[in-house]
């Protein structure tokens, strides 16, 4: 796997100048992911803050080929593309040594929610693609509404904390599981705090022959509300409390990536962290973070099961 | 000269697609578009075409991966109906505005609701604002002849636009005809190699597309659109021309039937074109100068072409196979009704409702519409009245 020196010396695939936010975890994930990627890659972008803070007219930050289309999409549009190299390839109307990489990359509410049926399906068949989930837990470039990734008791604008409602009252989809049980050759939880963990598994998922799903944990100071610098410092909270586990299922294996030196941090550490939590330490909201507490603790045992035990699916190499 | 064979409309369809051999083809089944795609993946089973064949899990994903395909420089193609057609409705646009010359088969059916797999043109007429090219076909020859065609239209350097073949779901999709087609080498070398303006595969150039666009481009983005069609009006005719050399069937935006010296024309897109040169002929035969009007280039609406037709006329029946409701008559209609209006002599005009949900359209009620459209041109006064045939009120 290459190393920090290997991976800073590759050129710089998305410039500065874009509008993310200061602190954005995704501007972070993208340039780390791309670094990671050492032959020619077409990007897909789903609608959304990555998107629209990156390419407008008549500006684009992008230094690859780059395809927008619409929100639902990304998956759909890049198997799109992959269907046209490989037609393309084996009827020798081009010829690349290369192998491209097909890269697609959707925020939590266009891959969770509306992008979950081009998803799927995209996985389905097999196409040779990565697809990046930048999950930043709620619909943030339309001002922070609820999506299916938003964690439970999270306060959004359309599921806010109020007087009589503590936030989001469901608990999150676990799509990690999803893409795994779609029998993809690799599937992989990872954030850009661990930059290491993360671009391994970018090697891993562009070489894996077949397709290859990462969700990627991305801190919103905006949404999460916190100061724009402590967007490290919060991704590290996520993975230390274990409420963001790193993991990979690779031909059907799971491996807890890594496993907190001592005890794993109280989730209460990183709902402090945090203005979107605020108010489960409020009067009248007791025994709401035990309950999550309980519940971060059931899902890391449960994880670390499936590691020692094994998961029940197999997975098969595409050709 | 290629062989003369028995298709149905969809296997025409299927026998022109192959015949073009696309790089890609991403479609999903929905009735009655399926055996258009059956036929295709038959070929594609059997190592007769090149094409890489993606079965997607909807329509909206369908035409997703075309772009995706289209974008790369690959020949692309698909084929829906009806609300595989509507769902596939957003992405439809981003097709036109990305200037990706996508052929489509659309075999026209009823949207839902209710429920309906049978023919009218709701779905086409529903995203006529899309900016693809729409022709309509007669017959199955003509779903060979329009489909074989296509992609020589939207991929000239001037137009640069996806084109929908429209045909009536089950009455041509559905019914065995004759079909003279050309051989694979002349399809082949009509066509001619597929050169694409853009290329996402083309690494060392990379570029980006499908920006964002706030208020200060988008409306120059669309009145470039526009334009592309103003060319598309210029390029059609030029590429039935060169169609009509090879296969000696001519096209054109519209084909006349009894049309030269008649006083009352009709109207018509589709197959009931068919049915209605019956009920002309008849007509004739009683000495009413009555002749048809088909359609077959609906976007883009030849205004010049159909002025100059329609002009001395005395009286038009519009049938349209839509309902626009809330409308004034049915979007041909009221399409038609603009296009004439101002002119010195320009025809009466009547708009008739028929066929949806695939009610038949018989030859009587086409003769009802040319005898009340007679009478309007007897009293010489316009009517507000619009009519719907084979309806029961």
């Amino acid at each position: 796997m290459a190393s920090l020196k290997e991976l800073s010396a590759r050129p710089e695939r998305l410039s500065g100048g874009h509008r993310l936010c200061a602190g954005c975890g995704a501007g972070i994930l993208v340039r780390q992911i791309l670094s990671a990627i050492d032959r020619p890659v077409v990007v897909s972008n789903a609608t959304g803050c990555l998107e629209v803070a990156t390419t407008i007219f008549p500006y684009t930050a992008w230094r690859v080929p780059w395809i927008h289309n619409a929100f639902e999409n990304a998956a759909a549009t890049i198997s799109g593309v992959e269907s046209a190299y490989y037609s393309l390839k084996k009827q020798g109307k081009i010829k690349d040594e290369q192998d491209m990489v097909f890269l697609a990359f959707g925020g939590d509410g266009g891959t969770y929610d509306i992008g979950l049926q081009a998803l799927s399906g995209a996985m389905e068949r097999g196409h040779r693609m990565v697809y990046v989930c930048y999950d930043n837990q709620a619909y943030m470039n339309t001002g922070i509404q609820r999506s299916g990734s938003t964690p439970k008791y999270a306060s959004t604008m359309t599921a806010p904390s109020g007087k009589v409602k503590p936030g989001k009252t469901q608990r999150r989809k676990d799509l990690t599981s999803i893409m795994s049980a779609h029998h993809i050759p690799y599937a992989a939880q990872a954030i850009p705090s661990h930059w290491k963990d993360l671009t391994n598994k970018v090697q891993k998922a562009i070489n894996c022959g077949g397709p290859a799903f990462i969700n990627c944990l991305s801190d919103c100071n905006r949404g999460w509300r916190h100061p724009l610098e402590q967007t490290i410092e919060v991704m590290r909270l996520a993975v230390e409390t274990c409420v963001w586990p790193l993991y990979e299922v690779e031909n059907g294996k799971l491996k807890v990536t890594y496993k907190p030196r001592k005890r794993k941090k109280p989730v209460a550490e990183w709902f402090k962290a945090q203005g979107r939590f605020s108010h489960l330490f409020k009067e009248g909201n007791e025994g709401l973070i035990e309950e999550i507490q309980a519940e971060v603790d059931r899902d890391w045992e449960r994880l670390l099961s499936l590691e020692k035990w094994g998961l029940s699916e197999q997975t098969e190499e595409r050709k | 000269m290629g062989e003369r064979l028995a298709l149905s409309g969809n296997e025409a369809a299927a026998y022109a697609m192959k015949q073009i051999n696309p790089d890609v083809v991403a479609a999903y089944p929905i009735t009655p578009q399926t055996e258009m795609m059956h036929a295709f993946a038959q070929y594609v089973a059997d190592g007769e075409v090149d094409t890489e064949m993606v079965n997607v899990e909807s329509e909206h994903s369908a035409m997703s991966a075309c772009i995706g395909s289209a974008a790369s420089g690959a020949r692309t193609m698909t084929a829906t109906s009806a609300n595989g057609f509507a769902l596939m409705w957003e992405v439809v646009y981003i097709a036109a505005s990305s200037r990706l010359p996508i052929c489509m088969a659309l075999v026209n059916r009823a949207l839902s609701g209710p429920i309906n797999i049978h023919c009218d043109h709701s779905d086409s007429m529903g995203g006529r604002d899309a900016g693809w090219i729409q022709l309509y076909c007669e017959n199955a020859q003509e779903v060979y002849d329009l489909f074989a065609l296509s992609p020589k239209i939207a991929e000239h350097p001037d137009v640069q636009l996806p084109v929908m073949v429209c045909y009536d779901g089950f009455i041509i999709s559905h019914t065995v005809e004759m079909v003279d087609s050309l051989t694979d080498a002349q399809v082949q070398k009509f066509i001619g190699p597929y050169q694409p303006r853009i290329n996402l595969l083309d690494y060392k150039n990379p570029f980006t597309f499908g920006p964002l666009d706030f208020h200060d481009y988008y409306f120059e983005h669309k009145r470039q659109q526009v334009e592309s069609m103003e060319h598309a009006h210029k390029v059609i005719p030029q590429v039935f021309a060169e169609y009509e050399k090879l296969s000696i069937r001519k096209y054109s935006f519209f084909e006349g039937y009894q049309l030269e010296d008649a006083e009352i024309v009709l109207l018509v897109l589709g197959s009931t074109a068919g049915t209605a040169k019956v009920a002309v002929d008849e007509l004739r035969s009683q000495g009413k100068k009555v002749g048809l009007l088909k359609l077959t280039v609906f976007r883009p609406f030849p205004v010049k072409e159909l002025q100059e037709a329609l002009s001395g006329r005395r009286a038009v029946a519009v049938l349209d196979r839509c309902a626009s409701f809330g409308s004034f008559g049915g979007p041909v209609f009221s399409e038609l009704r603009s296009a004439l209006f101002g002119l010195s002599d320009a025809p009466l005009i009547r708009g008739y409702i028929y066929g949806l949900g695939g009610r038949d359209m018989g030859i009587a009620l086409i003769r009802q519409a040319a005898e009340e459209t007679l009478e309007t041109a007897k009293k010489g006064q316009p009517t507000e009245e619009i009519g719907y045939l084979g309806v029961r009120e």
